[in-house]
């Protein structure tokens, strides 16, 4: 499945001049508020027409301003769920349900009811009334409402952002398993890099109507200068790794990479399984020499690819381990204390308990669990 | 109760024929108020203050000019009554069905704009969401629209039930005031009201029409409250 969007269009004083092409599983348009991303999953599904421009999905043009081609969206197959769910408050969970997969030929229907239920867990919402319903449980039906219209490509619009901590908690691992089992591609609006480095595989990143940077989350949550200033030291590395081994006793994972061995604790994956990692920038200490007796448990050798210094008073430094990418936010004062400099050997330290909301990897064929990796830090 | 109860034939008529004539405008005025309200709070047309001044018309105008351009425009010499009555075989001046056109043309304001309100007060970002689940329009207004104003069409209709049962300048100016044919109930309480010892008939009638207006008050109120109840909106 691919998605390819170039378009243009102007709502009031904002515009909006976009084009990128993405063959992820879960790809997301990050970005700030206003930089764009709702208009942008708004002309994917059909609810505005561009000004000008083509949107491909899977080799069927949706929208081609110069061919004169418009799919409206009751055609489109495109499933979308809302940041405010939108079910409809005179029908009940089953009714809601049903709706979607109603208007969708019998022929192409692929999504089972059963599984698309248990799934989400929401079997026993079937008969009650939406407004009856909590935050989390309204967005898990809508979820299961657009799956079962059996669509072609999920659009998820900040499904998350009205949700407290807990209950996104609750959802992420539903969106993971729909990520992971049903292999529908998936567009997800966010402006938080957790939801963005734990659920996608590709980033378009957004700023004031354009895209900033486009590709493997890996790869783009790197470059922390993409990332807001406030949240710079969210960004960091995302890695694949495998568990290698587990210790019972202290309830320790040992995963390794091309970066090397890290140890993380109460991750519940069996030793083969692939799983995702997310080291944040602001979590890596830099060291000169090899630190001793201290109770961070990863210590991994590497040399300075670059330091970047912003306008304020951090540095962000790349650390090269072995061919993959370390990031470390880290105050200027300290950067120029330790002389960092490019090529110069050092270690990235990392605390176990810092590894919290990582995730599995969108690896295929993964067997990993779906549950989350450690606890938030407390 | 046996007083109440104790109508002389022409007293009858005039009860059913006001329930008729009042439900038939009602029945009669719907779909196109539901139109109008549709094209009224959605519509993006040249001469839409011009179709909601139109609409209002009735409200403002003194009842009898209405009915007098009604004379006009449907009588038998009118150029859409003598249209109908060669084509169709329609005839409305000094009809039954003349008075139901009176009464649907005086009411259709507020169904109009009962309607319209509660369309206005449909969130259309459900509309948006129906139509990426493969609804087509009319799928979405038959499922999702009609079903979330449906408080709105009952209101409506309800009102128009109650402005019809009243009508009387229009009516009367229209299609006059004929014992078994026109005489509605105001037009028979007004008759008695002119001749001497006619209150008794008179007081019999008025208190018939309260009682008709509030079962249709309590009417509405029961439909919209188990309406409510299944919208349980937010």
């Amino acid at each position: 499945m691919s998605l390819s969007v170039d378009i243009r269009h102007r709502l009031g004083a904002f515009s909006l001049d976009a084009a990128f092409e993405t063959r992820g599983r879960l790809t997301a348009l990050f970005g700030p508020s206003g930089s764009g991303k709702t208009s942008l999953v708004n002309l994917i599904g059909g609810l505005l027409r561009p000004d000008s421009g083509k949107i491909v999905a899977d080799g069927r043009v949706l929208v081609d301003t110069a061919a004169g081609v418009f799919v409206p969206k009751h055609k489109r197959r495109i499933g979308y769920v809302f940041q405010d769910a939108r079910l409809f408050p005179h029908m009940t969970v089953v009714q809601n349900l049903r709706f979607g997969r109603f208007f969708t030929p019998a022929a192409e229907r692929y999504a089972a009811w059963d599984s698309v239920i248990d799934l989400l867990g929401i079997g026993h919402l079937l008969d009650r009334k939406p407004n009856s319903l909590s935050g989390g449980e309204k967005q898990r039906v809508a979820i299961g409402r657009a799956l079962l219209a059996s669509p072609k490509l999920i659009l998820m619009d900040e499904p998350l952002a009205s949700l407290d901590d807990r209950r996104k908690a609750e959802i992420m691992p539903y969106i993971e398993r729909l990520r992971d089992e049903t292999g529908i591609p998936i567009v997800y609006v966010s402006h938080s890099v957790a939801e963005v480095a734990r659920l996608a595989t590709d980033m378009v990143v957004l700023d004031e109507g354009r895209v900033a940077a486009a590709g493997p989350t890996s790869q783009i949550l790197q470059r922390l200068d993409l990332l807001p200033e406030e949240e710079r030291g969210e960004g960091g590395a995302v890695l694949d790794m495998r568990v290698t081994a587990r210790d019972e006793a202290f309830g320790m994972s040992t995963l390794a990479s091309a970066v090397g061995e890290i140890h993380v604790a109460g991750l519940d994956a069996a030793p083969g399984a692939t799983v995702r990692v997310r080291i944040r920038a602001r979590d890596v200490i830099v060291a000169t020499e090899r630190p001793r007796g201290i109770s961070a448990l990863n210590i991994l050798p590497g040399r300075i690819a670059g330091v970047a210094f912003g306008n304020g008073h951090f540095a962000d430094v790349s650390i090269d381990c072995s061919g993959e990418t370390i990031s470390a936010r880290i105050t200027r004062q300290s950067a120029e204390m330790l002389g960092l400099a490019p090529d110069l050997p050092v270690f990235a330290v990392v605390k176990s308990v810092t590894f919290d909301r990582a995730n599995t990897a969108p690896a295929a064929g993964s067997d990993a669990s779906h549950e989350t990796m450690g606890n938030e830090v407390g | 109760m046996q007083w109440l109860l104790d109508l002389t034939p022409d007293e009858w008529n005039a009860v059913r024929l006001s329930i008729k004539v009042a439900t038939v405008a009602m029945l009669f005025s719907l779909p196109p108020g539901i139109l109008i309200a549709l094209l009224l709070a959605r519509g993006k047309f040249w001469g839409k203050s011009v179709l909601n001044g139109l609409v209002h018309l009735p409200l403002i105008l003194p009842p009898v000019v209405t009915g007098y351009l009604l004379l006009l425009t449907f009588g038998k010499r009118g150029p859409v009554g003598a249209f109908l009555d060669q084509h169709f075989g329609i005839v409305f001046s000094f009809r039954w069905t003349g008075a139901a056109l009176a009464c649907g043309v005086m009411a259709f304001p507020l169904l109009v704009r009962a309607i319209r309100l509660s369309i206005e007060a449909v969130d259309r970002r459900l509309e948006a969401a129906a139509g990426t689940l493969g609804a087509n329009p009319a799928w979405v207004f038959g499922t999702i629209t009609l079903p979330l104003i449906l408080p709105g069409i009952i209101a409506g209709m309800i009102l128009c039930f109650a402005k019809a049962m009243g009508e009387f300048g229009a009516t009367i100016t229209f299609v006059s005031n004929i014992p078994g044919e026109t005489q509605t109930l105001p037009s028979a309480i007004y008759t008695f009201t002119q001749v001497p010892g006619g209150d008794e008939g008179a007081l019999r009638l008025t208190i018939i029409s309260i009682i008709i207006a509030m079962a249709a008050l309590v009417a509405s109120e029961v439909m919209a409250r188990r309406v409510g109840r299944r919208l349980d909106v937010e």
